[in-house]
This record gives structure tokens, C-alpha cells and sequence, in this order.
């Protein structure tokens, strides 16, 4: 890590009361990502990423509970007054969703969602606003965008949509963009030119970003560093390329396992990962991964274990058994 | 939008022919023959027969329904036998009457409804939702005679504010006029805005749930324009819709309101017309009324479509 984070999450719970009892979403999180910086959150549905996003955001269902610290420049959202909290975000903090669908107002103009964006949060009268918003249109790859300003969502397609919803997110010029699955709901055709779009525009802005994915692929190459989540606990965390060489938690390999390869042989079965993760509102007292795992042994079913530092620098695993190690597993 | 509004209004053609239909239909067949009733049951069958030639009353029903709806399309709605009124002329006089206390009623409703139904859904479940969902429920089983005469009661013989019944026209005096009004039209609308909190509340919950309005508060929109703007116009489609039915409702006065009030609207004319058995007027009030039933939902089809830009655009 260079330089003092710009967003460090301490120590980060989230709890749900459901019918069905307390559901653990996130547990006990320490993340940071520092100015300018890249960071990747993996890990497949229900593992918590978004719940941790919310966490962040401040924007849980109100019967969430959250415990811990996110510090964003210099301020802990938790305790920030609700004032102080509007005016940071979408200013200094924003984000883009998972689906463009249902993001955007559908009864409202693209111009409209822009411009109130801008007027909130800059001092900017309707003419400037308005010639703001066909930059912003423009420079995240829309055609016509003077046109736009007048349309609905529903007159654009879904990858459109998504570039006017990371249009209205970097209106502001953010320190830090949270991209929760932005290329989740889009054709695969259209996923790597968001991705390119988002990794431009964060270089060019000199902006902080979260990238949130369950494909691996996504981040490789795009970020500095990964944290792979599970069952709510981050458990492996490395930068990027650290990650992909020395790949210690056997469910990061599960997961990279599970992309699909172009160049397969057809009729291969896909390598998913057998079994579900554990029901969240009842914990198990090992490790959570241990009962899909193909290294497990008795001490993981027993021992939850730590995230503890590997031996190359900013690696960090929960693991007894981690893969090509004189204790772990083969990989 | 144009093509919009030419499609709707071609759909009115078919709806408008079946309801001119059914009003013919309803005044023709009620037993009893008109020329009777004119003449009185003292009349020679020879008058009758005179007087059943002059008014077409011989003729086959077809028929008859058709000049009529040639008389109706000149504007011709026919003449009270009794009065010797033209329908027109008659709802003309008391229509005023009845669109001023639809249009008070329901601006009292809405007044009430809509702060309360986004109080309600953005505390949904705490104990002021819960008391205010409650009493909307008890004063929807509160009927209009019963509230009527406890506001005479309250307003007007304990407080002495208002006055009880009456009717000043506009022109004469405003501000007696709308004292007038209030009472009747404070009745109606404690009838109402339950329904229509109920509806914008439910609408509001689910709305407040959607992704765009996480966008919005991800945005760091003041709380007022995240419910006014991002949240209020998606969720009041049901509103409108029950509004519109409500207005066309009222559009045929209220006979029990207008009664109780002394108010001299379209409610008491159709009353009046069905005891003095005067079917010229029935039926030409009854056509007026189905029309500007159908306006109005010909104008809630509109409204859709200004709040929802999906429906605008043939999608959805």
C-alpha cells in the first residue's frame, strides 16, 4: 500500500435479523484502498461483497446492524451526521450499481438525473449544468448526447444506461467509485467496454475505485489489489499479480476454476464449485469453505482459521491448508 | 404524444355509441308509458294515442333510438314535459353546483391522502403507520350521513362557523359560496382520503424499495426531492386512476350530501327527475353524466402517460 488510504474499512460486521434468526452478511472486514488505487472485491452471490459496498455506503436496509469503522478521509461514515453524509455522497464518494435497468428512474429524464446530480453538489447555474452533463455524456461514450439529455431510460440500451449511470457518477469528480457487478447485467460483448471505459476514466480522474465481481477475469489486469470474500469474511487478500502467481486459499483457485475457457474443448463440463455456501444465519464453527473444500481436513472443520500474513508482502490467506506450501495442499 | 391522444380518442367512438345506447335503453324500458304519465290517468285513449304519435312513441325502438341520437348530436337533449325545461338549460344550472363540490372534495382528499400516505410509507411499520393505516381504515366505515351531521354539528350549531345548509351562488357572493361549500365537501373527502392513502402508501413502500431510489440517495439528494420527485411520480398511477374514478362518480352529484346540505346539483335533479317520473330529463342527465364519466378517464389515460414516459412510448 502507497501513501495513507483513502478508505479503510475496520473491523466491519453487518448483521441482519430475518425471521429465520441473525444473519452474519459481512464479518469482521479490514480493507483500504488508497488514493488513485484499484481494489477488487471477488467472491460469489450471497458472499456479502454487496452487503459490504452498502456497509460502505451507508446505505443498508434500515434494519441492518453495523459495527466497526469506515474511515473516509479522515471521517468515520458510521457516526457522520446524516447532512454531512448526503454531501459526501455522489461529491466525494459515488457509485455505480449492478443493473441499469433499475437504477435509473424510469419516469425521469437522463438530463434531469444528471443535472440534479451536478446542482447538488456544485454551484452550477442550468446552462453550465446542462453543458456539463453532454461532456460527461460524451466522455463516457455516448452518441448524440445533446439528444440523450431529453430521453427516458427506457429509450437506451441496457449498455447505454450503464454508461449514463457512470456518467452521473463521476459528474462530481468522486475520490472513490464503488462499481457494484457494473457488467453483471450487460451483454459480454458490451462488459469489457464498460470495464475499459470505468479503468480510463479512473486513471484520467486519479480516483480511488472498488471494483465488486464474482470473475476473477474482471479483475485481473484491472486492479492493484484483490480481496476474494466468503460467506461474509475476506479470505484471501493480495495485490493482483501476487494473487494470480501465488494463489493460496484453495477457494480462490475454486473460483478462477469456474471461469469459462474459450479455448475449452466443447461439451467440457464447467468446473463449478460443487455445493452451496453455508446458510449465513447459522455459522459453522470451522472453516465456512471447509465442506465444499477438496483439501479440508479434520482441523479445518474444527479451527476457524485467522487471516494470517503469508510470506510475500501484503498477502494475506485464512487457510490451514494453503496450496503449494510444505503444510497445505497440492494445487 | 399526438398519435397518443388521436389513438385514445378513437377509442372513445365505440364506448361513447354503447353508453348513449345503455341510457336509451335504461329510460326505454322502465314500465309505465310516458304519454300516460303526461296526460294523467284520466286520459281518453285517443288523446294517448295522439300524443304517443306526436312524441314518436309508436314508432319501433330502433328507430326511436336513432332520431334521438340524431337530436343528441345536434345538442338537442330534449325538453322537460314538466317544466318545460331543455336538459341542457337544467344541467346546465345545477352542474356548476356538483363540479364545485367534486372539485372541493377532492382537493380535500388529496390534501389529507398524499402528506399522510408518505409520512406512513416512509416510517412503513413503525406505530405512527400503524395508527394512521388504522384510522384510515375506521373512517373508511364512517358513512356520509353519519359524518355529515356530525361536522352540522360540530361547525355549525356548537361553533356557529359555517353554515349548515344552503346555497349562495359564486357570482353573488365567493366567499359565502365557498362557506357553503366546505362543509359537504369536507364530508366527501373524509370518505375519500382513506382510499386514497391507502393506495399511495402501499404504491410508495414498494417504490421506496427500488433500485433508483438507492441511486438517488447514493446520489446525495435532499430527502424532500428524493420522495417528491424520484419516489412520489412513479408511485401515483393508482392514485390517479382512483381520483378519476372518484371525480366521474361525482361528476353525477351526491345525492345524499346535496340532500343533506340543500345544495342544488346535479345529485338532487336525477332525484327529483326519478320521483316526478320526468324520463326526458333521466335520460338526457344520465347521458351527460356517462360522458363526462368517460372524459374524465379518457384524461386519467393521458395523465398516465404525462407521469410514466413507458406508457408515452408504447412500451411497458
Amino acid at each position: 500500500m502507497t501513501g495513507p488510504a483513502l478508505l479503510s474499512v475496520e473491523d466491519v460486521s453487518v448483521n441482519l435479523p430475518t425471521p429465520r434468526g441473525n444473519l452474519r452478511a459481512v464479518d469482521r472486514v479490514d480493507l483500504s484502498v488508497g488514493a488513485g488505487r484499484t481494489l477488487g472485491i471477488v467472491g460469489e452471490s450471497g458472499c456479502g461483497k454487496t452487503m459490504l459496498s452498502r456497509a460502505i455506503l451507508q446505505l443498508l436496509p434500515k434494519k441492518a446492524m453495523l459495527s466497526g469503522r469506515v474511515m473516509f478521509d479522515g471521517q468515520d461514515l458510521v457516526r457522520l451526521d446524516r447532512e454531512r453524509l448526503r454531501k459526501l455522497r455522489g461529491r466525494s464518494l459515488a457509485v455505480v450499481f449492478q443493473d441499469p435497468m433499475t437504477s435509473l428512474n424510469p419516469v425521469l429524464t437522463i438530463g434531469t438525473q444528471l443535472i440534479e446530480t451536478l446542482q447538488e453538489h456544485l454551484e452550477l447555474d442550468g446552462v453550465a449544468a446542462k453543458m456539463r452533463s453532454i461532456e460527461l455524456l460524451a466522455a463516457v461514450g455516448i452518441p448524440a448526447p445533446e439528444q440523450r439529455l431529453m430521453q427516458y431510460p427506457h429509450q437506451l440500451s441496457g449498455g447505454m444506461r450503464q454508461r449514463v449511470a457512470i456518467a452521473i457518477a463521476l459528474s462530481c469528480e468522486p475520490k472513490l467509485l464503488i462499481a457494484d457487478e457494473p457488467t453483471t447485467a450487460l451483454d459480454v460483448t458490451i462488459q469489457a467496454q464498460i470495464l475499459d471505459l470505468l479503468a480510463r476514466e479512473q486513471r484520467r480522474r486519479h480516483m480511488a475505485m472498488i471494483i465488486i465481481t464474482h470473475d476473477l477475469g474482471v479483475v485481473a489486469g484491472r486492479t492493484d489489489e484483490v480481496a476474494v470474500m466468503y460467506a461474509g469474511r475476506v479470505v484471501e487478500r493480495a495485490p493482483t499479480p501476487d494473487l494470480f502467481k501465488r494463489m493460496r486459499m484453495p477457494y480462490t483457485e475454486a473460483l478462477l476454476a469456474a471461469i469459462p475457457k474459450i479455448d475449452a474443448k466443447p461439451h467440457t463440463p464447467l468446473p463449478a464449485i460443487s455445493g452451496r455456501p453455508p446458510d449465513p444465519t447459522r455459522p459453522l464453527k470451522g472453516c465456512s469453505f471447509s465442506p465444499r473444500c477438496r483439501y479440508a481436513w479434520a482441523q479445518c472443520q474444527i479451527e476457524k482459521p485467522p487471516l494470517a500474513d503469508a510470506d510475500s508482502p501484503g498477502h494475506q490467506y485464512a487457510c490451514f491448508r494453503p496450496l503449494n506450501t510444505a503444510v497445505g495442499a497440492p494445487a | 404524444m399526438l398519435g397518443f391522444v388521436a389513438r385514445r380518442l378513437l377509442y372513445l367512438v365505440p364506448v361513447l355509441l354503447a353508453v348513449s345506447l345503455l341510457t336509451f335503453l335504461i329510460a326505454s324500458l322502465l314500465p309505465g308509458d310516458l304519454a300516460y304519465t303526461i296526460l294523467g290517468d284520466q286520459a281518453t285513449p285517443e288523446k294517448v294515442a295522439a300524443l304517443r304519435h306526436d312524441m314518436g312513441l309508436d314508432q319501433p325502438i330502433w328507430w326511436r333510438y336513432l332520431s334521438w341520437l340524431g337530436n343528441v348530436l345536434q345538442g338537442d337533449f330534449g325538453r322537460s314535459f314538466r317544466t318545460g325545461q331543455t336538459v341542457l338549460q337544467a344541467v346546465t344550472e345545477r352542474l356548476p353546483v356538483s363540479l364545485e363540490l367534486m372539485l372541493l372534495a377532492q382537493l380535500g382528499a388529496l390534501t389529507i391522502g398524499i402528506p399522510l400516505a408518505i409520512a406512513c410509507a416512509v416510517r412503513s411499520g413503525s406505530a405512527f403507520d400503524r395508527f394512521m393505516t388504522g384510522s384510515a381504515f375506521s373512517m373508511l366505515s364512517v358513512p356520509a350521513f353519519l359524518s355529515a351531521i356530525l361536522l352540522i354539528y360540530l361547525f355549525a350549531v356548537e361553533l356557529r362557523w359555517l353554515p349548515a345548509t344552503g346555497y349562495i351562488p359564486f357570482h353573488e357572493d365567493p366567499v359565502g359560496n365557498l362557506r357553503c361549500f366546505l362543509l359537504p365537501a369536507l364530508t366527501l373527502a373524509l370518505g375519500e382520503w382513506p382510499v386514497l392513502m391507502r393506495v399511495l402508501r402501499s404504491d410508495m413502500i414498494q417504490t421506496l424499495q427500488e433500485d433508483y431510489i438507492a441511486m438517488a440517495r447514493a446520489k446525495g439528494l435532499k430527502p424532500s426531492r428524493i420522495l417528491l420527485v424520484h419516489a412520489l411520480k412513479p408511485s401515483s398511477l393508482t392514485l390517479v386512476t382512483v381520483t378519476g374514478i372518484n371525480i366521474g362518480r361525482l361528476i353525477g352529484g351526491t345525492v345524499i350530501v346535496e340532500s343533506i346540505f340543500a345544495l342544488p346539483g346535479i345529485g338532487r335533479l336525477l332525484l327529483s327527475a326519478i320521483f316526478t317520473r320526468d324520463l326526458i330529463i333521466l335520460q338526457g342527465v344520465v347521458l351527460i353524466v356517462a360522458l363526462g364519466y368517460v372524459m374524465i378517464n379518457f384524461i386519467v389515460d393521458l395523465l398516465y402517460a404525462v407521469l410514466d414516459p413507458r406508457i408515452r412510448h408504447g412500451h411497458a
